[in-house]
C-alpha cells in the first residue's frame, strides 16, 4: 500500500497552503510582526461560524455533516447562524438560480468581514448538469469563492474535507511570503491514501 | 421547602445525567475525519481513473462514448492514430487529450457504463476540494492510472 507522506506545498507566492490535509499537532512560528495576525487567523479558523444557506439537496449533506457521525463541532463550526450578521463563512450549498444570486449577493455583503465563501456541489461551482438558462453557471460570477468542493453532492467527509482545507487557508492568511513562514511538526504523520 | 427542590431540581439533573452515563458505555458514533477514514460503500462513485491492461497499455481507445453519455458535458476526448513506433493502446486509436472538468461532473457513472473497454473507472478518492477553478481540469496525465511494476 503507498504511503503519503505529507509536504509542504506551495501553491502560488500570495498565499502559501500546507500541504492536503491538517496539520495535527504542528506549529507554525514567524516573525513577530505577523503573530498577531497568526494569533487571529489560528483564533477565527477554529471558530468558523457557517450561515444557514441551503439552497438545494446539498443542504442535506451539509446538515449530516453536522450531525453525530461526523460533527463538524470538532472543527469549531457547529454553530450554523440563521442571520448574516454574525456568520463569517457562507456555504452555497446547492443551485444558484439567477433569481436567488441578487439575494445571495446582498446577504454575502451584510457579513461582516472578514468573511469566507465554500462553493459546495457541482451546481453551485459551475452549473453542473443545469446549463440551462435559470442557473448562474458558478458562484463566483456573484461572490468571490474561497475553495469549491465538487460531488453531487459531495459526501460529508468530503465537505469536511473542504472546511479543513479553507482553514490552511485562513491559517496562512497572514503569511505573504515563504520567508515569514516556518513549519515545525511535533508528531509527523503519514496518512495511508484511500485505496479503491 | 427541600422536598420541592430535590423533587424540581436535584432530581431531573440527577436522571438527566443518568441518560447520558448510559449512552457513555455506547459504540461512538463519529467518525474522526482527518485522522480514520469511515469504509466507503461498495458501489461509492467519485474520482475518475483511466486504467490499464496487465502489459501496460492503456484501455481508453479514443472513442469518445463516454463524452457523448456524459449528461454534465464535461468530458472531452481527442483521439489520435497509434502507429508502430508508439503504441499506446491495443487499438487502432488512442486518447491524446482527455480531460474531465471535475467541477462539472455529477459522479453519475454513466461513462463508466458507456466504456466498451472499461477504461475509466471510478474509484473512491473523495478528496477533491481545491481553491481555484483551473486546478479543477483534470488531465489525461492526472486520471492515468501508473504502470505496475
Amino acid at each position: 500500500m503507498p504511503k503519503r507522506v505529507e509536504t509542504l506545498v506551495l501553491h502560488d507566492s500570495a498565499t502559501p497552503v500546507i500541504g492536503d490535509i491538517q496539520k495535527g499537532g504542528s506549529v507554525v512560528v514567524t516573525n513577530s510582526k505577523t503573530l498577531l495576525d497568526v494569533g487571529l487567523n489560528q483564533a477565527r479558523a477554529h471558530a468558523l461560524w457557517p450561515l444557514t444557506f441551503g439552497l438545494a439537496c446539498c443542504a442535506i449533506e451539509m446538515m449530516s455533516t453536522v450531525a453525530a457521525r461526523f460533527d463538524l463541532a470538532r472543527f469549531g463550526s457547529e454553530a450554523f447562524r440563521a442571520t448574516p450578521r454574525q456568520a463569517d463563512v457562507m456555504i452555497i450549498a446547492g443551485r444558484l438560480s439567477k433569481k436567488m444570486a441578487p439575494v445571495l449577493r446582498q446577504i454575502y455583503d451584510q457579513m461582516p468581514e472578514p468573511k469566507w465563501v465554500i462553493s459546495m456541489g457541482a451546481c453551485a461551482s459551475s452549473g453542473g448538469v443545469y446549463n440551462n438558462y435559470a442557473i448562474v453557471q458558478g458562484a463566483d460570477q456573484v461572490v468571490p469563492v474561497d475553495i469549491y468542493v465538487p460531488g453531487c453532492p459531495p459526501s460529508p467527509d468530503a465537505l469536511m474535507y473542504g472546511i479543513i482545507k479553507l482553514q490552511n487557508k485562513m491559517k496562512m492568511q497572514a503569511m505573504k511570503t515563504n520567508k515569514q513562514m516556518s513549519l515545525i511538526e511535533l508528531k509527523p504523520r503519514v496518512i495511508e491514501k484511500v485505496e479503491a | 421547602m427541600g422536598f420541592e427542590l430535590m423533587r424540581d431540581v436535584a432530581k431531573p439533573i440527577i436522571s438527566g445525567f443518568g441518560i447520558t452515563a448510559k449512552r457513555l458505555r455506547r459504540e461512538k458514533a463519529t467518525v474522526q475525519y482527518p485522522d480514520e477514514r469511515r469504509e466507503q460503500f461498495p458501489r461509492t462513485r467519485w474520482r475518475h481513473v483511466l486504467t490499464r491492461y496487465d502489459s501496460g497499455l492503456e484501455r481508453c481507445i479514443g472513442c469518445s462514448l463516454c463524452a457523448g453519455a456524459c449528461p454534465a458535458r464535461c468530458i472531452y476526448v481527442q483521439a489520435a492514430d497509434n502507429t508502430d513506433e508508439a503504441r499506446f493502446s491495443p487499438g487502432e486509436r488512442f486518447s491524446e487529450r482527455y480531460e474531465i472538468n471535475m467541477l462539472r461532473c455529477i459522479f453519475c457513472g454513466y461513462c463508466q457504463d458507456a466504456c466498451p473497454t472499461g477504461a475509466i473507472v471510478l474509484r473512491k478518492d473523495f478528496e477533491l476540494a481545491n481553491y481555484e477553478r483551473e486546478d479543477f481540469i483534470y488531465t489525461k496525465e492526472m486520471l492515468l492510472e501508473p504502470v505496475r511494476k
